[in-house]
């Protein structure tokens, strides 16, 4: 292997003069005071090579040695990832020693003495292909596979596989034997590096299922599908992270992935709190079960934030090559370009545009083209539904991280900082944003199978009117209550219904938190039916005292647990209060 | 100090305002050197170029001037003799006391392992309405206040400090005024506090770039305490805009490419470094923690400046001080001030109805701002208008003004009061299940 000595620090930016060829993107590490510190190759001038160091580089000197890898940044895939605390470089956190994390640390990911229920799904004789499942392991009550190797090429026929039976992931499970005679010995990991992306399926259609998450202003008015792509902008302090934690508590998939990017650890400690406390809405088994945290939190290495967004990604299409459907939550991918600007900066490469790196762009829709609803080899199908948010600087979202990837993602759901101060939450500007999806045919047709071919018009109908309640108010705003007839307050007032019904929700609250798709329609409904009446009122005043006491009952209606006593109740009173 | 066979090198090539720069080997990277007697760190080493940061600034250094590496990043000596003491930037006393003895450690360590922390649940109660009601604050959360520098956020500070109960309060200046500096010291001393307080000190007669060591002086120190001695830890920093600015200084004397406003790319990574200092332990690391008060001073109230912008996305929201002009006093503005960690403690550490409360007089404030427009612009007000204007002045006179000194049952009961007086039933929409008791 390569060898080399260091020749200059900056920050985490050094370089190594080499003894050999090195490759773009490959692994070293430089010794210095007994620590091992990881490094990545960015760059190679002549025998000079440039690495971003994943730890500080504190007393680091010139003259210290480097080791080089051979292999560029990649992580082990297998049984026993699920409801663990990695960093950005796989380290699994509960295994590292102390209270502070020490550097040149690096624990093992998997457990390597843990055994694992065994089932094969192949036979002595047949013939496989790169990914194809050989067998079945259970984590958690999930159905994982042992796969052919990713990186095998051509057939290959199974030699022997080991029978039903309890192994360990770095037991040989079975042999294969390619076409040209080459013995492939196979334990349940693979190895993958994260940069780039797994295309082991054949075919990538456009998405059509809806992926149910609970929140009303998401499913009913901007819905998402599985294998499909959203982003979250927002200013600070406008509930990024209680939307985003929401999604991951209830959406309808197999496996979450939480990626918290250069966020706050106490985010992180909520959710390995609480995780295992709650339970999934559509299994009954415990949230943590399904969980995997990647934490590169924002005081942990900057280097290694821009890997560990790319780690949480490779170990999502890891999933869905076993036909599972993955969601991932990337938090926020703001801090990964800030990330990429400091090292760009560091290299005193031209700056593009707000001193970000020129190729951001292609980055960013590099990494959500990673996501999709794919058809496997073997005619089954997985997914991985990618939400990531980002953090405009000052709020103003004509910034080069949200125009990028306001270009690839399909949804939006776009914070305003004032629903936020009228804590209107989840405060996501119902007119600004959009969902694709509601524009695509096979969407519509799965949608009129799921619920019915009526639900489609009736939330676009409902968008609508949110949109001329806006411009309502906007009138009332510059005319005066009085200035304005007084069909136009009804228009307002029914917006207003559409707002605090449907679109508000109280993420804190045990039964609004939670709304299931069947509730959701009952909703969509009953709105659907205030809005259309006809009204007439004598004054303004009159309109308002209505509305406002509808809206009271409406909301006694969302606290109250579906089709309870209460429940009903409510909803008679509505009634009444209609008729 | 110096040991005997220590190099000294005494020939720089290159001077620049806030650098030094010489050729020297064996040296690493963050290390201390002294230049003519003044602290210097390393800061750039490519080959034999070493570049290093003098603290003081350039100003008289000659080519010839010794220089001396120190083969140790910047260090603070810990132990239980800090308590008491006032200190300098680089954690020298500045009170006339004796040399602190005890361990030394290297300053700006190791983070926390996220999975070693706890989640903050402990109520600080500060007696403020505006803050323990509305913005609830929680034992190991790190928020500042977003301030203009007229207004009164070093003398509310001090007052939840003294309120919050912590066995250590350190407090962090940056830049502070030498006024300023003696208020703190004359407020704890008369509240009896002395024995509570450590301070790092810099003032506006201080060199700016030593400020880049005093929030690392001051969250060592508060490491010692909450980890060795299981403290409950109140770390004061006032003010972070102060400390934003000397990093400007220093990247723009090492020719880096300045990103919005002026301020280096890394400036997020850099205030993130110091606020994710707070942390509460769980029990089995003994149940200290770190609480993180900081001052960021804006510019007109301009928070989408970069350094409160990059600052309200790393802290657990933040508090505006806003002075109402309908009843004359400061008040903590209820609309843009944020706690995220009340909701661990919030009808949970008080009584249930405390979030449903707080939610419905902010948004019963907020029509009142609406009503205030409306008669701005010159319109008729409706009853309601009217009503809600009367209870929003009670309400900043009674809950939001920083002179309220409650506990958060007597501020949830205050404001029944205030509900029942000025509106219906269903005008507040809270939960029956709450109404049915405090609506009597």
């Amino acid at each position: 292997m390569t060898k080399g000595t260091v020749s200059g620090v900056i920050a985490n930016m050094v370089t190594i003069h080499v003894d050999g060829p090195v490759s773009q993107g490959e692994i070293c590490y430089i010794m210095t005071g007994g620590d091992r510190l990881m490094s990545e190759v960015i760059k190679v001038v002549g025998s000079d090579v440039y690495v971003q160091v994943f730890e500080s580089t504190r007393g680091l000197k010139v003259g210290s040695p480097a080791e080089f890898t051979g292999h560029m940044l990649e992580i082990q895939l297998g049984p026993g990832m699920l409801s663990k605390n990695y960093d950005g470089l796989q380290n699994d956190l509960d295994k590292m020693e102390g209270v502070f994390l020490k550097r040149g640390q690096y624990t093992e990911p998997l457990d390597n003495d843990r055994e694992w229920d065994f089932t094969p799904i192949v036979k002595v004789g047949d013939t496989v292909q790169a990914s194809d499942w050989l067998a079945e392991v259970i984590e958690n009550s999930q159905k994982l596979k042992v796969m052919v190797p990713f990186q095998m090429e051509g057939k290959a026929k199974v030699k022997s596989i080991a029978a039903v039976g309890k192994y360990k992931c770095r037991d040989i499970v079975a042999v294969l034997e390619t076409e040209s005679g080459e013995e492939i010995k196979v334990d349940m990991v693979q190895h993958w590096p994260v940069k780039f992306a797994m295309t082991n399926y054949k075919e990538k259609p456009r998405p059509f299922k809806l992926l149910e998450t609970g929140v009303r202003t998401i499913d009913t008015f901007n819905p998402i599908v599985e294998g499909g792509t959203g982003f979250i902008p927002g200013p600070f302090g406008t509930g990024k992270t209680v939307l985003q934690h929401a999604i991951s508590k209830q959406a309808e998939a197999d496996i979450v992935i939480i990626a918290a990017c250069g966020e706050r650890a106490n985010e992180v400690v909520e959710i390995f709190t609480e995780f295992p406390e709650l339970v999934d809405p559509h299994t009954g088994r415990k949230l943590m079960e399904r969980t995997i945290i990647i934490a590169n939190t924002s005081n942990m290495p900057v280097a290694a934030r821009e890997a560990s967004v790319y780690t949480a990604m490779t170990m999502a299409e890891y999933y869905r090559s076993m036909g599972l459907r993955v969601l991932l939550m990337a938090d926020s991918t703001s801090r990964w370009a800030q990330a990429l600007r400091e090292m760009s900066n560091r290299m005193e490469e031209l700056p593009g545009p707000d001193a970000f790196p020129m190729d951001l762009g292609a980055l960013i829709s590099n990494f959500y083209g990673r996501a999709g609803y794919v058809y496997l080899n073997n005619g089954e199908v997985g997914s991985i539904t990618f939400i990531g948010t980002v953090s405009p600087a000052g709020g103003n979202l004509k910034e080069p991280v949200t125009e990028n990837t306001k270009k690839v993602a399909r949804c939006f759901y776009g914070l305003e900082q004032d629903r936020a101060d009228k804590k209107r939450y989840p405060a996501v500007n119902p007119i600004d944003s959009y969902s694709k999806y509601l524009e695509y045919p096979e969407f519509a047709d799965y949608i009129a199978k799921r619920i019915n071919d009526q639900w489609i018009p009736k939330v676009l109908k409902l968008k609508t009117r949110m949109q001329r309640g806006k411009e309502i108010a906007e009138q009332i705003n510059i005319l005066g209550d009085d200035g304005v007839p007084v069909d136009y307050h009804v228009v307002f007032w029914k917006s207003e219904i559409i707002d605090f019904v449907i679109l508000q929700q109280d993420a804190f609250d045990d039964v609004d938190a939670v709304t299931s798709l069947e509730r959701q329609e009952d909703i969509l409904n009953l709105v659907t039916e205030i809005c259309d009446k006809e009204y007439s009122f004598s004054d303004f005043l009159e309109v308002v005292d209505f509305f406002k006491k509808l809206i009271n009952v409406c909301k006694q209606m969302n606290y109250s647990v579906y089709k309870s006593e209460q429940y009903n109740g409510f909803v008679g009173q509505i009634r009444q209060m209609l008729s | 100090m110096a040991i005997a066979f220590q190099k000294i090198y005494t020939k720089i090539s290159q001077i620049t305002k806030a650098t030094c720069s010489l050729k020297a080997t064996g040296v690493g990277y963050d290390e201390l050197a002294t230049i003519n007697g003044r602290l210097a760190q390393v800061v750039k080493i490519a080959g034999e170029d070493v570049t290093l940061q003098v603290f003081e600034g350039t100003g008289g250094i000659p080519t010839d001037a010794e220089v001396t590496f120190l083969g140790k990043a910047p260090s603070l000596k810990v132990s239980d003799q800090l308590a008491g003491r006032f200190f300098n930037a680089y954690g020298n006393p500045i009170d006339g006391g004796p040399e602190i003895e005890g361990k030394e450690v290297e300053i700006g360590g190791p983070s926390v392992n996220p999975v070693r922390r706890r989640q903050p649940s402990e109520l600080i109660a500060t007696g403020i309405a505006g803050i323990d009601l509305n913005n609830t604050l929680v034992s190991g959360q790190k928020i500042p206040f977003f301030a203009d520098p007229d207004q009164p956020f070093n003398e509310v500070m001090a007052m939840v400090a003294l309120r919050a109960k912590a066995d250590k309060i350190i407090l962090g200046g940056m830049g502070m005024t030498n006024d300023d500096y003696y208020f703190f010291r004359n407020t704890f001393s008369n509240a009896g506090a002395l024995d509570r307080i450590i301070a790092f000190m810099n003032t506006t007669e201080d060199p700016a770039v030593e400020r880049l060591l005093v929030p690392d002086m001051a969250l060592t120190a508060a490491e010692y305490f909450a980890v060795e001695k299981h403290e409950k830890v109140l770390v004061l920093l006032t003010d972070m805009t102060s400390y934003a600015e000397s990093l400007s200084i220093v990247s723009n004397r090492m020719d880096q490419i300045p990103s919005k406003d002026s301020m280096p790319g890394s400036l997020y990574s850099d205030l993130a470094k110091i606020y994710e200092k707070a942390v509460q332990f769980p029990d089995e690391a003994g149940g200290g923690s770190i609480t993180i008060i900081a001052v960021t001073t804006l510019n007109g109230g301009d928070i989408t400046h970069a350094v409160p912008d990059n600052t309200g996305y790393i802290t657990e929201g933040q508090l505006f001080l806003r002075r109402d002009s309908d009843i004359g006093k400061v008040i903590v503005d209820p609309f843009r001030s944020l706690s995220r960690l009340k909701q661990l403690v919030s009808g949970k550490k008080t009584r249930k109805d405390h979030s449903q409360v707080m939610n419905a007089a902010i948004r019963l404030y907020s029509d009142a701002a609406n009503a205030k427009t409306k008669l701005e612009n010159g319109f008729d007000l409706t009853d309601y208008d009217n009503r809600c204007l009367e209870f929003a002045k009670d309400y900043a006179n009674k809950l939001l003004a920083i002179d309220v000194n409650l506990d958060t049952t007597e501020m949830l009961d205050v404001t029944w009061e205030l509900f029942r007086k000025y509106f219906k039933l269903e005008e507040v929409n809270i939960k029956k299940e709450f109404t049915d008791i405090y609506w009597k």
